[in-house]
């Protein structure tokens, strides 16, 4: 499956099944910080992804405080 | 993973909330923080004409469409930074969202309007850049509601930057900006009232809403605010978090009510001598409002104005 990563913009492939908190293990990421979206909706973290499965990692955190 | 409310396939957990929601409660949910949070700390009345600060991200477009769900009246003001291609594509996400949606949105363009960008109004201040933004953001929303007539300027900030700036206000004992920090600033000097409706809800659920609700965002951060305190504040929150969900809440709520009273005195005692700036007649201590000051120093230099005209 294809995984795209924001902040910087890139894109991974991942070979699937693999669970939603499986895959964010493996990329060393907090699912309190991020979303993943699958075509244009949330997936939860049990959810199962799957070869050709179009995954986006979306950070949620933002900054800029003075 | 079952929706808490109607056991129906969820797609976010709330973990502070130990609870999990399809997207129909989950926005229902946000609605209705939203409102508890307006009647809680007494932030609107139906009646109030509401400007909302919209940056192009997802709090602010959050907030701008919860409140009209809510059946509030409320137009949008977007400031144009000159933060380069970043301005250029929080502009446009600010735009679309408006247009798509037949609301007023009022424009602001630092460049155009006052002569100077963030990143060359920080170097000539010698402030960095998130300070020259916030000072700059805080005159231009002031002016924006005076000259518009607006009753009360609306911000998008969530629980996660309140707990944040709560967590670098305290680590410094700034007393005063302990004072102000409530999700209520009431309408006093010359400033317009100020409300945050996000502040029970955390950014990762804003971002979800956007998802679910289909409003598109600027997700890129802001170049400016790269390895700035307040995100590692965040970070060092968040890390206390995931050990133990529900502190960032309890954190701030927990400020609100039993400590924020006992700095109040050092916030007003710094707002009494206010006049007006002898430049544009906003509330400041001095002659020169800071705002004035910013403008001066950044124009006194070569300016390379922002790309948009």
């Amino acid at each position: 499956m294809k995984v795209l990563l924001r902040n910087p913009k890139r894109e991974l492939e991942v070979k699937g099944p693999v669970r939603v908190h499986a895959l964010l293990d493996r990329l060393e990421m907090h699912r309190d910080t991020v979303l993943v979206i699958v075509g244009d909706t949330l997936v939860p973290g049990d959810a199962l992804l799957e070869d050709g499965d179009e995954v986006e990692i979306r950070p949620v955190i933002s900054g800029g405080a003075e | 993973m079952k929706c808490t409310v109607c056991k129906g396939p969820a797609v976010i957990d709330v973990r502070r909330a130990n609870a999990n929601f399809c997207a129909e409660h989950f926005l229902k949910l946000c609605r209705d923080q939203v409102a508890r949070a307006i009647k809680d700390f007494a932030m609107l009345s139906p009646s109030d004409r509401v400007l909302v600060a919209v940056s192009g991200g997802k709090d602010s477009l959050a907030v701008w469409d919860i409140l009209l769900e809510l059946g509030y009246q409320v137009d949008g003001l977007y400031l144009g930074l000159g933060i380069g291609d970043y301005s250029d594509s929080s502009g446009a996400f600010a735009r679309s969202f408006a247009s798509e949606r037949g609301l007023h949105l009022v424009e602001v363009d630092l460049p155009t309007d006052h002569g100077f960008d963030i990143p060359t109004g920080a170097k000539a201040a010698k402030r960095v850049p998130c300070s020259a933004c916030g000072l700059s953001k805080r005159h231009l929303f002031d002016e924006a509601a005076r000259t518009g007539g607006y009753d009360v300027v609306v911000t998008g900030h969530n629980l996660d930057d309140e707990a944040a700036v709560l967590f670098g206000n305290v680590l410094h004992w700034q007393a005063d900006y302990l004072g102000r920090q409530l999700p209520v600033l009431p309408a006093r000097h010359g400033f317009p009232k100020k409300v945050k409706p996000l502040v029970r809800l955390g950014e990762r659920e804003m971002a979800a809403y956007c998802v679910l609700r289909g409003i598109d965002y600027i997700v890129e951060e802001c170049p400016m605010a790269t390895g700035n305190k307040h995100l590692g504040y965040k970070e060092a929150l968040n890390a206390i978090e995931a050990q133990s969900p529900g502190s960032k809440h309890d954190f701030y709520f927990g400020f609100l009510a039993r400590a924020s009273h006992r700095f109040t005195a050092d916030s007003e005692a710094e707002q009494r001598e206010l006049g007006a700036c002898e430049r544009c007649g906003a509330p400041t201590p001095g002659d020169v409002c800071a705002f004035c000051k910013l403008v001066a120093r950044a124009t006194s230099v070569p300016v390379e104005l922002g790309r948009r005209a």
